[in-house]
């Protein structure tokens, strides 16, 4: 592997990292905020993904199935937030986990009634169906870039929003303390709304980027929710900076790991048994990071709670 | 009476070993309510963690998955006497349960849910990638386990009180080792783990024997259900699989093995007579799943203590 | 609409159905027996992200039974669709239910290898006639042949095997693989070399659960093959091919199995025009029991049919031909069995027949994506890559000559 390579799926791996961070984000904080488990902020990235490409596909444009997608995305976060999670606040993790995998099965099944159970597409923007030719024969396509772009910036107005605002305190006072919180007079209640309408729309926003790249399909949001987690571990649960970091990290880890392990192996035996046991390790790789920084850092990189 | 944590399991027992003299003796509803037993064992055997221990573990279908896999191994060895694979089964998963269980409970909570689920991906990829044993297509048994060479284990009636008794050994085991001194320890350390340092106890030796007498138990599931389906495959050890698992021991409620067993029970019948009576039959067990959770408060079994 | 209309036919017809032997008060018992329906197993997935191939096979065999008035060999017909879930152990105790509480007189269907190896035992111990009409695994054509089981698709060797042949033929010498990596993509894999002599530049395997393909385009942009194979079924496929074309690799010739295909195409639209696709069957087969069959199934279910769905077409014509042959007398199994092997019916394929392995002898296609003037895209034959193909391991397969 040459250097120019490495270097484009070193690319790929912030892309793919950034998605992740997309939806790691506002289950960390969810999490982190409200000490509440919510297996269903996959299905609200699926959600998403099936708002924009309908929505698209209504009005023509993908500008304004994003725009458009974006508030239906919180307006129904909230729908839920206010029929299921609201009552499930001040029960413990096994009940939220329980209740939370209710709605999964069933938004999972929703949108099979309501599209079909064929995959179905959105088309990239025409502004930025172009590419970037990165290196001989490859075009790196604007749209990821696009995703980079738009990723890193939301980190950007998120740490603002965590670190600047009023609101941003108070969401990391009640990441690390939240009983005090309550008792300094703020309506959690509201604070809560707030964090978790906030998530959805992240994880919206994220399903709709992914959208023209990846398929829009029943139970899009299941592996992608099980990889958010590990992000969220792995960086410390409550914490932005960490599920930034820790996302970016899973998202090199995934994609270089893919691209060296078969390689790797190939000095240690033959070829074609190389490529399997390469190709099986690859897939293990992430889960293998996490055990072991879960092994010497349990808390994971950058706890939340001191 | 008083007690449903007793007369609740002895009555559910009494009622599946009369089940196949009360109309249900037919292939296909025996097959469902041992598919229901063994699930049941995996469960009670889950139980003894979340419950006891406060372990929340989403790998403990790989611990199924390695008792399945050891008969697959075995079979394929020519190997299909009882009295080797059992325990041979029951030792794969327990020494899976000891190595990972090693790394996994120096963590807690949420952590400890990732780590096991972590530990069980790694054993659902190995075994797709094991060409040898059908790799992610599977690999089917062309007997069940013989006993001493007889092919008792084929005889759905026979087979039906196997899975029986050995879910009545696991429950009995389970509700005696919370009850004992060692139980005990496992809830003091759940509730207040400093206090229970300070008292002198280091829950780390419980804690992962807890975890390895679960893993076996699990393994012992998963013999079962190899011999149930007389089919093994990855999809065994997946990850929703685990999920399940998990969503049964909750359902029924923590207040013991019975909820355990009340759940998984619950979870396959209903499962079932759903899915056979409608098509998008999840449009309705999801909101259930979420009433049960709103308004069954400790479970099913929560239920009855109550009424 | 199309729903109701024919089932108001099927009512229409097992009330005559029942006239008739009411009529016959003294009629022999067989003729009642007759009159119940046959029971048919559908076994098609109907959850999670490959639920719409499912959904192709089940219609498929919907357009069938309403073509022969929801009769096969004139006896009436109750379809019950088992959704495998695509987990093996609910496979299997779903049909094992199907077998006994429903007696079910044949089990069709089946999208996958995996699902298909689960349920293999159960059914054709009970025997009971299993047809698959997609899963082609070798397993069940050489050595694990079986008196009791037909298959109405391929095997899954022979596609593979066709898009190796095409390469030969195309003169690409240079060719890149890439599959996911479980058994039907070593089998993929496997089944293209058998006919590719060319240089294989590199295999890659990728996790079935894979999302973004951008690694493996990196690396088949530094590698400029003449072309690349690929099997990357339902929506592994959808992905792959609209970053492949994102990724500026299009003037790459793609060539692939079960990766474009109807069921995926509407998702995939003209990311995937030009590619192209080994297969027993396109839309555009020009033959009239073809054209009836996609232009209603288009009319019935509003999109354009897979091979998934033909096949599953074809399976409901020959059980159709197979009962007729035996006048409904479901019991004699060797009758039965030399009934279906006859394949006596017209096939949405032109020509077909089975092998000594009870698996197709056919001719396979090299097809490509086309847009229709209608704007739906759909795959085109091309040209015929081999003719009356017989799979590999037929050679393997000792089938007993009676059950």
């Amino acid at each position: 592997m040459n250097t120019t390579l490495l270097l484009v799926q070193g690319l790929n791996g912030l892309q793919f990292g950034v998605l992740l961070f997309l939806v790691a984000a506002g289950l960390t904080l969810v999490f982190g905020v409200m000490d509440f488990i919510n297996l269903a902020h996959g299905v609200q990235y699926m959600v998403g993904a099936y708002l924009g490409a309908s929505l698209a596909a209504l009005t023509g444009s993908f500008w304004l199935g994003l725009l458009l997608a974006l508030p239906a995305a919180l307006v129904f976060g909230l729908v839920l937030e206010f029929l299921v999670f609201r009552h499930l606040y001040d029960r413990d993790h096994l009940s939220q986990v329980l209740a939370t995998f209710g709605v999964i099965l069933f938004l999972n099944e929703g949108v099979k009634v309501v599209f079909g159970a064929a995959p179905m597409q959105m088309p990239v923007p025409e502004l930025l169906s172009g590419g970037v030719p990165l290196m001989d024969g490859l075009l790196y396509p604007t749209y990821r870039l696009a995703i980079l772009a738009a990723g890193l910036a939301t980190a950007a107005l998120l740490w603002f929003l965590v670190e600047r605002t009023r609101a941003g305190m108070l969401v990391r006072a009640g990441a690390t303390n939240a009983p005090m919180v309550t008792a300094l007079g703020v309506d959690i209640r509201r604070l809560f709304m707030l964090v978790f309408g906030f998530g959805a729309m992240l994880a919206g926003f994220a399903g709709v980027m992914a959208a023209p790249i990846l398929s829009v399909e029943p139970g899009m949001g299941d592996n992608l929710l099980i990889l958010a987690f590990v992000v969220i571990v792995i960086g410390g649960i409550g914490s932005v900076r960490g599920a930034f970091v820790a996302a970016l990290l899973v998202g090199l880890v995934e994609t270089i790991g893919r691209g060296l392990m078969p390689d790797l192996m190939r000095l240690f035996m033959d070829a074609s048994s190389a490529r399997q046991t390469g190709a099986a390790l690859a897939s293990m790789l992430v889960y293998i990071v996490m055990a072991a920084i879960l092994a010497f850092r349990p808390a994971g990189l950058f706890p939340a709670r001191a | 009476m008083s007690n449903p944590r007793l007369w609740l399991p002895l009555l559910v027992f009494a009622g599946l070993a009369a089940a196949p003299f009360l109309g249900l003796g037919q292939g296909h509803s025996l097959t469902l309510l041992a598919r229901g037993m063994i699930f049941g064992l995996a469960a009670v055997s889950l139980m003894l963690l979340v419950g006891g221990a406060g372990l929340v573990s989403l790998g403990h279908a790989a611990m199924m998955g390695m008792g399945a896999y050891a008969v697959v191994v075995l079979d394929h060895a020519g190997i299909t006497e009882a009295w080797m694979v059992f325990p041979a089964g029951i030792l794969a998963a327990a020494l899976f349960a000891l190595l990972t269980g090693a790394i996994a409970i120096r963590t807690s909570g949420v952590h400890f849910i990732m780590i096991t689920l972590a530990f069980g991906q790694m054993a659902f990829f190995t075994t797709s990638s094991l060409a040898v044993y059908g790799g992610d297509d599977g690999y089917t048994l062309f007997s069940r386990t013989e006993v001493f060479g007889a092919r008792w284990l084929e005889n759905r009636l026979i087979f039906h009180f196997v899975c029986l008794g050995l879910l009545v050994a696991c429950w009995a085991l389970v509700q005696v080792l919370l009850e004992s001194r060692f139980g005990r320890v496992l809830r003091a350390a759940r509730e207040n783990e400093t206090r229970a340092r300070a008292l002198g106890f280091s829950p780390t030796p419980y804690r992962l024997l807890a975890y390895v007498i679960a893993g076996a138990m699990g393994g012992l599931a998963g013999v079962l259900l190899a011999n149930s389906a007389e089919f093994v495959a990855p999809a065994y050890l997946a990850w929703q699989r685990s999920g399940d698992l998990l969503f049964m021991v909750i359902l029924g409620g923590l207040a013991g093995p019975h909820g355990a067993l009340v759940g998984a029970l619950a979870f396959v019948l209903v499962e079932e007579w759903l899915s056979h009576a409608m098509e998008h039959w999840r449009l309705v067990f999801g909101p259930l799943l979420i009433l049960c959770v709103f308004f069954l408060r400790g479970g099913i079994v929560g239920l009855l203590r109550r009424g | 609409m199309a729903f109701q209309e024919s089932g108001h036919k099927t009512g229409a017809t097992r009330r005559g159905l029942l006239l008739a032997s009411g009529a016959g008060v003294l009629a022999a018992p067989a003729l009642h027996a007759q009159a119940a329906p046959i029971k048919v197993g559908v076994v098609a997935v109907q959850t999670g992200p490959q639920a719409a191939l499912g959904t192709q096979l089940r219609d498929g065999w919907t357009m069938g039974l309403r073509h022969l008035n929801n009769q096969l060999g004139g006896r009436a017909v109750e379809t019950i669709v088992i959704d495998d879930e695509l987990r093996p152990d609910v496979a299997v105790t779903k049909v094992r239910a199907a077998l006994e509480r429903d007696r079910v007189d044949f089990v069709v269907g089946v999208v996958f290898s995996n699902i298909l190896q689960a349920i293999m035992r159960p059914v054709t111990e009970s025997g009971t006639f299993l047809i698959s009409s997609n899963a082609g695994p070798s397993t069940f054509a050489g050595r694990g042949c079986n008196p009791f089981f037909f298959n109405t698709s391929y095997n899954n060797d022979q596609v593979h095997s066709v898009m190796g042949q095409a390469a030969q033929d195309l003169g690409y010498r240079r060719v890149f693989l890439m599959t996911p990596n479980y058994q039907a993509g070593r089998d993929a894999m496997a089944g293209f070399k058998s006919r590719f002599q060319g240089e294989v530049l590199d295999e890659v395997y990728v996790p079935l659960t894979q999302l973004d393909f951008s690694a493996e385009l990196a690396r088949i942009a530094s590698l400029r093959p003449d072309a690349i194979f690929t099997f990357m079924p339902g929506g592994l496929g959808v992905n792959l091919v609209r970053q492949y074309r994102q990724a500026g690799l299009a003037n790459i010739p793609f060539l692939s199995t079960f990766t474009v295909d109807e069921a995926t195409l509407p998702a995939q639209g003209e990311a995937a025009l030009g590619f192209y696709s080994g297969a027993n069957w396109a839309p555009n087969m020009d033959n009239a029991q073809n054209t009836r069959f996609v232009r209603d199934f288009e009319a019935a279910f509003n999109y354009v049919p897979a091979t998934y769905a033909a096949q599953s077409y074809d399976t409901a014509m020959l059980l159709d031909s197979a009962v007729r042959k035996v006048g409904g007398n479901l019991t004699d199994k060797n009758a039965l069995r030399a009934a279906i092997a006859a394949a006596d019916f017209t096939s949405v394929r032109g020509g077909f027949r089975f092998g000594a392995n009870q698996y197709p002898v056919q001719d396979f296609w090299l097809c490509q994506v086309v847009r229709r003037p209608d704007g739906k895209f759909q795959t085109q034959t091309v040209r015929r890559v081999l003719e009356a193909n017989v799979d590999p391991w037929a050679a393997q397969c000792r089938m007993p000559a009676r059950i």
